[in-house]
């Protein structure tokens, strides 16, 4: 439990309804916008590569992924930040949205894997004759973005119906999302799973008939992803400003008094826990086009505790500041394992100690408190 | 002077060797030892046959000179014994001088050669030492036939070590199987129902076999009598089975009580998790490995002795990094265990990328003490190895050790009052601070301890305690909080289950099964397990 009340920064108390953020949120938001879906797809598109005004493919690729990854932080803050429960299987969720849509990227690769076979090629490995029945429908985008939404939602409702309903919470319940991601990882590392076993898919050629990596198509993925984590954006906002949201918070601070004054804490934890892992399976959906890879380490237990600490370090319970932590995290991240690789691991581990012990409301609560003390 | 003495020796040899032949000869039929050398290929294996039966010592020296070579013929009747230049006729027994000049080879085809082996491997098993004997019983098995069974029944008979005898007996009914009597085929069915070795099923089930339409039995009461004993030999080598599972179930159950021990002290006393217990689990396998390099390197001679200095270093370093653990960082998050469990798994990455880098990321050697290798065969085909066996016995010391720490001593009494009631144990004079360090060291200690032993049987590298930390902790949920008893349960019970799973299900859908099993048992039992029920839920 979560030992101490916790007051999120932004609430201002008392029932809002100025709208779901303020005049100066709106314009920030309204600046966000402009710069994800004109600012920056024109300066890859339009501005000629030597210019110094240019957005690379690298970059391209690395916002894109740190999206996604603030997608996943954003997940998180819900069911962590604002409802107090601890997932350790975050990782599980996002990577099995990876994997609906990497199988119908690896469907419309084609003939032109390696062994020029209708079926790709770990298939061909595996000496198939034909997919397993799970893989039927894949070839049609629809189904399979069906899928990135219904199997991370089918598995955090089974799992969290009966985990909350006995009444698991707390590090129990961190412990045992951990098991389930493990577990998983386990499963899918296998060949005779059907899912490509160590490798995974990769080596995707086209998403929809354009090619995956032609920079249009490119831009594409980026502007879509940041449509997602706006809208989620809003949509967490919305949530949490609801009176759903006033329950939620309520059940975070003080479980038993929710149940005593008349509600049932087992649906309202269920509700956010399933949707938190839906907004993780979409994000694994965008993020496998874009990074070209999906493969089963995705789900190791390191990859999801990690998410927690891009949450911890924005600032829980903010939903801005995970969105914000997620970006700080990888951008040091990707810059650490280029300039000093072994030192990365050590930076990680400090911060996830240095933030837990003295910043514990993470980088939007550092902000406030400078604000009061000026 | 040096020839002299060279002569003196040459003629004692010929004498000696003179001797020997002499009385080799004196009880030898002439008329085998004429067929032996002048017959035809048949004829000779029905000499050798003879010879078999006979089984005398004198038997064995013709028919290993024989097959060296040493005997000779010279002309259509005389047979020679020719050694060391001197000559023997083996129909006679007496010395030949001088050594006829026309000697003939005798002629040895593949098919007597194998004949001939067999015999020899047949009278050696009477030999004194008990590693000819056993050569001499591996080499019959592949090609004994009916005149090596006298010898072998002999020897079964007077043979006391019982590999040696598992071995015989087998030959033994494998020959009689292939006998033309039925009877004799019946009765090696019968007593071959007795035998726990996997070979055994094999070799009856080659009676059942069929070619084409024909069995290779033709006799039907015969191939009954072979089901009845293949299904009696199947039962005992289920046993086997089982013996060997339940084994390997404890086994495995003992390592994870190793590795959940610590974590039952410093998760279900104090209530702290400690995602870093893993890394201390690796801190005490890389403590047993700097033991080991130090034995190797100052005393190589006491090197099986190392493990006994690595039981106390490894403690003593999990122990002391636990200690500097608590003091730094964990003391500060007490009562906020969501943040203790971030705070420990920054610790563990630290801790990791530390060893990585002083040791580098190569897994390390560590080797077992003579006295560990080898195992000790409980049934036929159940090896039980010494290391498994010295861990389950490692594992119920530490336990033993923790409890008594617990329950008779006055850090024991001290841990428990502060876990029951922190406040009021700090009024009655508890110094609560201190008692947590202690308390933590001892459950990183003890974490140590299963490095130590993990180093044993597994690989010693960074990612060790990774592999254990998930398990680990599945076993303190799985037996409750606060209490030893239920880790002890939980721990022996996964173990086993997890080991009869893997042979059904292969080892990835066995953990699964168990992940799941967990989740379902919860829901059966969430008291005293996972959560407090009913109003005392949030105190």
């Amino acid at each position: 439990m979560m030992g101490t009340a916790f007051v999120p920064v932004d609430a201002t108390g008392g029932p809002r309804f100025a709208g779901l953020l303020s005049a100066g949120g709106w314009s920030l938001y309204g600046l966000a916008a402009l710069v994800l879906f004109v600012v920056l797809p024109l300066s890859h598109l339009a501005v000629p590569a030597d210019s110094p005004f240019h957005l690379s493919d690298y970059w391209v690729t690395l916002l894109g992924k740190i999206m996604c990854y603030a997608i996943v932080a954003l997940a998180m803050d819900l069911i962590w930040g604002y409802t107090g429960i601890l997932s350790l299987g975050h990782g599980l969720f996002f990577a099995l949205g990876g994997y609906a849509m990497g199988m119908y990227l690896m469907r419309s690769i084609g003939r032109d894997g390696v062994y020029q076979s209708d079926l790709p090629d770990f298939v061909v490995v595996c000496d198939w004759k034909s997919y397993p029945w799970y893989w039927s429908f894949t070839d049609h985008f629809w189904y399979a973005a069906l899928l990135v939404v219904l199997v991370p939602g089918t598995l955090a409702f089974l799992f969290g119906y009966f985990a909350f309903r006995s009444r698991i919470k707390g590090v129990y319940f961190s412990i045992i999302t951990q098991a389930l991601t493990y577990a998983t990882m386990l499963l899918f590392f296998r060949n005779n799973t059907g899912f490509g076993g160590n490798n995974g898919f990769t080596d995707f050629k086209r998403i929809l008939g354009f090619p995956i990596t032609a920079p249009t198509t490119r831009m594409a993925l980026f502007v879509i992803t940041a449509a997602a984590l706006l809208g989620f954006l809003l949509l967490g906002r919305w949530i949490v400003t609801s009176k759903l949201g006033r329950v939620l918070t309520a059940i975070r601070d003080a479980e038993t008094r929710v149940m005593f004054s008349g509600y049932n804490p087992l649906y309202f934890k269920l509700f956010i826990w399933t949707l938190s892992a839906v907004i993780c399976g979409i994000a694994g959906a965008l993020y496998v086009p874009q990074v070209g890879i999906i493969n089963p380490s995705e789900m190791s237990p390191a990859n999801s505790i990690e998410i927690a600490i891009w949450t911890a370090v924005g600032g829980r319970g903010t939903l801005i500041g995970p969105v914000l932590g997620a970006a700080a995290v990888n951008l040091g991240k990707s810059w650490f394992t280029k300039a000093f690789p072994e030192y990365w691991l050590f930076v990680l581990g400090l911060l996830f100690i240095l933030v837990t012990l003295f910043l514990p409301r993470g980088l939007a609560g550092l902000r406030l408190r400078l604000k009061r003390t000026p | 002077m040096k020839r002299f003495i060279a002569a003196m020796a040459c003629a004692c040899l010929a004498w000696i060797a003179t001797s020997i032949a002499v009385c080799d000869a004196a009880a030898l039929d002439p008329q085998t030892v004429h067929e032996l050398a002048f017959g035809e290929s048949d004829d000779k294996i029905k000499a050798i046959g003879a010879l078999t039966e006979r089984a005398d010592p004198d038997a064995l020296a013709l028919l290993q000179a024989l097959r060296d070579g040493e005997v000779q013929t010279a002309g259509e009747n005389q047979v020679l014994l020719v050694r060391d230049h001197t000559a023997t006729d083996l129909a006679t027994g007496k010395a030949v001088t001088p050594v006829p000049e026309n000697r003939d080879d005798i002629v040895i085809n593949n098919r007597v050669r194998k004949e001939l082996e067999t015999a020899i491997a047949a009278l050696k098993l009477s030999d004194p030492d008990r590693a000819n004997r056993l050569a001499a019983a591996r080499q019959l098995q592949g090609g004994a036939d009916e005149s090596a069974l006298p010898a072998i029944e002999r020897a079964l008979a007077k043979e006391s070590d019982p590999e040696i005898k598992e071995l015989l007996s087998l030959t033994q009914a494998s020959v009689q199987l292939a006998s033309t009597d039925k009877a004799t085929r019946l009765s090696a069915i019968r007593a071959l129902a007795e035998s726990n070795n996997p070979a055994t099923k094999t070799l009856l089930l080659g009676i059942l076999e069929r070619r084409r339409a024909t069995f290779a039995e033709p006799d039907a009461e015969t191939r009954a009598e072979a089901e009845k004993s293949i299904r009696a030999v199947e039962g005992k080598l289920a046993t086997g089975e089982m013996i060997g599972r339940v084994f390997s179930g404890i086994s495995l159950g003992s390592i994870l009580l190793l590795a959940a021990l610590g974590l039952a002290i410093t998760y279900g006393l104090m209530g702290v998790i400690n995602m870093a217990h893993g890394e201390l689990i690796m801190i005490g396998a890389y403590a047993t490995y700097i033991v080991q390099n130090l034995f190797r390197l100052y005393a190589p001679g006491a090197f099986d002795a190392y493990l006994i200095c690595a039981v106390p270093a490894a403690f003593a370093a999990a122990g002391l990094v636990g200690m500097a653990l608590e003091r730094g960082v964990i003391r500060f998050l007490y009562g906020r265990p969501l943040e203790t469990l971030l705070a420990t798994w920054g610790i563990s990455l630290i801790l990791m990328q530390t060893v990585r880098t002083v040791f580098g990321a190569q897994n390390v050697q560590v080797e077992n003490p003579s006295w560990m290798s080898g195992g000790f065969t409980a049934v036929t085909g159940v090896v039980l190895p010494w290391s498994r066996i010295a861990i389950i016995a490692f594992a119920a010391l530490v336990l033993l050790a923790m409890w008594l720490l617990l329950t008779r001593t006055r850090l024991g009494m001290f841990v428990r009052a502060v876990t029951q009631n922190r406040a009021m144990a700090s009024c009655n004079g508890v110094p609560t601070g201190r008692v947590d360090t202690l308390a933590f060291g001892l459950g990183a200690g003890i974490a140590g301890l299963a490095g130590c032993a993990l180093s044993q049987i597994g690989n010693v590298g960074p990612d060790l305690g990774q592999s254990y930390i998930v398990d680990s902790f599945m076993v303190v949920v799985l037996g409750g909080v606060g209490q030893l008893a239920g880790t002890v349960y939980a721990a022996l019970g996964l173990g086993i289950v997890n080991k009869f799973l893997e042979a059904w299900s292969g080892a990835v859908l066995a953990k699964i099964a168990v992940l799941v099993f967990i989740i379902f048992f919860i829901q059966k039992r969430p008291q005293g397990l996972f959560a407090l029920r009913g109003r005392v839920a949030e105190t």
